[in-house]
């Protein structure tokens, strides 16, 4: 089962306009900076990795995703990861809520045994032409879809990090160095904009 | 913080939620006095977009520290004192009179925190993360933000561990302006990328 989750926005059409303001406060509600707050705590308390907390966020129902404001799918990812802990359980939550308690899906994809085989030295440079791996993954991945089968050239030769693909569905870790792939907009899109290109941070194995 | 007094109405459901679980993780030793008040104090007076401006001033005035910063971002923030979480590895990108740049996540809500703070609600929500890397061009002009077509644009979706910063132009006429007043200039939306000075 493919995990391309709601998450994965770029490019979609149909979502409407942005509703754009330049001054905007860090918290419209004192419940966002308390949402801000329990996430910085149960993830600190259970120790998970970026993927892991990420995933907790791309697991939601995709209704509940679109419909509500960050602050709220990091509550629900602070929650979610607190009853998948054993810090607290679902019904406690109910309870003190006074109904229902959405929580994010469960993890469909397998538990990583084996992280395979690290990258420690890059294996491409600044200006080579690379293409993405059309790949679609069982779980957590940082290889946006709108640039799956696509052509690009390396802009930039980044650090080497561990993968978030391996990360959020064990306690291995794998490291490989990372790239900014230069993607022109006609490459990716049917209508791409003239003089536009689009670049996209990816990992060694997300490339071919 | 934590006054209810000015909430007439009664909690939204996801207020209940958020207390459900501060209650929770509180009675069980896990969230610690005042930590709520510590982040939200932090957010709303330390981080914000107030430290990218002393940043994008200083390089407006100071050819050297252009340099550095451009060669490498992390360490020439850092000599402002600025850096950790969601900036240990940042990349700044500068506009020129033919090339403008703009950041988005499309996968989450990653963002440059030391510098510019919690990122807004509308950095966040689908449509922007949706057409910024399709549109931009129109985006931008529906935002606020028109663009000759000579000028190119990058847009640069921080999918892995780098968080970019945009290096807006220098304002015409700002020649006798101080270090300090140029700061006072630049906007959040200006490092985004979503709008010129």
């Amino acid at each position: 089962m493919a995990m391309d989750g709601i998450h994965d926005l770029g490019g979609m059409q149909g979502l409407g306009s942005v509703a754009h303001s330049p001054a905007e406060p860090a918290f419209h509600e004192p419940w966002q900076a308390s949402a801000r707050a329990l996430l910085i705590t149960v993830a600190g308390v259970v120790g998970v990795s970026g993927g892991e907390f990420r995933h907790a966020i791309e697991r939601m129902e995709p209704g509940h995703y679109l419909t509500s404001d960050y602050y709220e799918h990091w509550l629900t990812a602070a929650a979610t990861l607190a009853v998948e802990h054993g810090l607290v359980t679902r019904a406690e939550l109910e309870a003190r809520a006074g109904g229902p308690y959405p929580l994010s899906g469960p993890v469909v994809a397998a538990e990583i045994a084996d992280p395979g085989r690290g990258v420690d030295r890059p294996r491409f440079g600044a200006g080579d032409q690379v293409r993405v791996r059309q790949w679609h993954s069982p779980g957590h991945t940082r290889c946006p879809r709108y640039v799956r089968g696509k052509t690009g050239t390396v802009a930039r030769v980044d650090g080497i990090h561990s993968v978030p693909d391996i990360e959020a569905h064990s306690r291995a870790r794998r490291y490989e160095p990372t790239y900014s792939v230069r993607f022109d907009a006609a490459e990716l899109w049917r209508d791409g904009q003239r003089g536009v290109s689009v670049h996209v941070d990816l990992w060694d194995s997300y490339l071919e | 913080m934590g006054e209810h007094g000015h909430h007439p109405a009664p909690p939204s459901p996801v207020e209940q939620r958020v207390a459900a679980l501060q209650a929770l993780l509180t009675e069980r030793g896990l969230l610690p006095e005042g930590f709520v008040e510590e982040v939200t104090r932090r957010y709303e007076s330390e981080i914000g977009p107030m430290n990218g401006a002393k940043v994008v001033a200083r390089a407006w005035v100071d050819p050297s520290y252009r340099e550095r910063l451009l060669a490498d971002g992390t360490a020439a923030i850092a000599e402002f004192g600025f850096g950790g979480a969601e900036g240990d590895h940042m990349v700044v990108v500068e506009n020129t009179a033919t090339i403008h740049n703009v950041i988005v996540c499309t996968l989450c809500s990653c963002y440059p925190w030391p510098v510019l703070g919690l990122p807004p609600a509308w950095y966040k929500d689908p449509p922007y993360r949706a057409r910024m890397v399709r549109e931009p061009r129109a985006l931008l002009a529906e935002m606020g933000c028109p663009l000759p077509h000579d000028v190119e644009i990058r847009v640069w979706d921080s999918s892995a561990e780098v968080r970019y910063l945009v290096l807006p132009l220098r304002p015409a006429g700002t020649e006798g302006l101080t270090e300090a007043e140029l700061a006072g200039m630049v906007t959040r939306d200006s490092m985004i990328g979503v709008a010129q000075l």
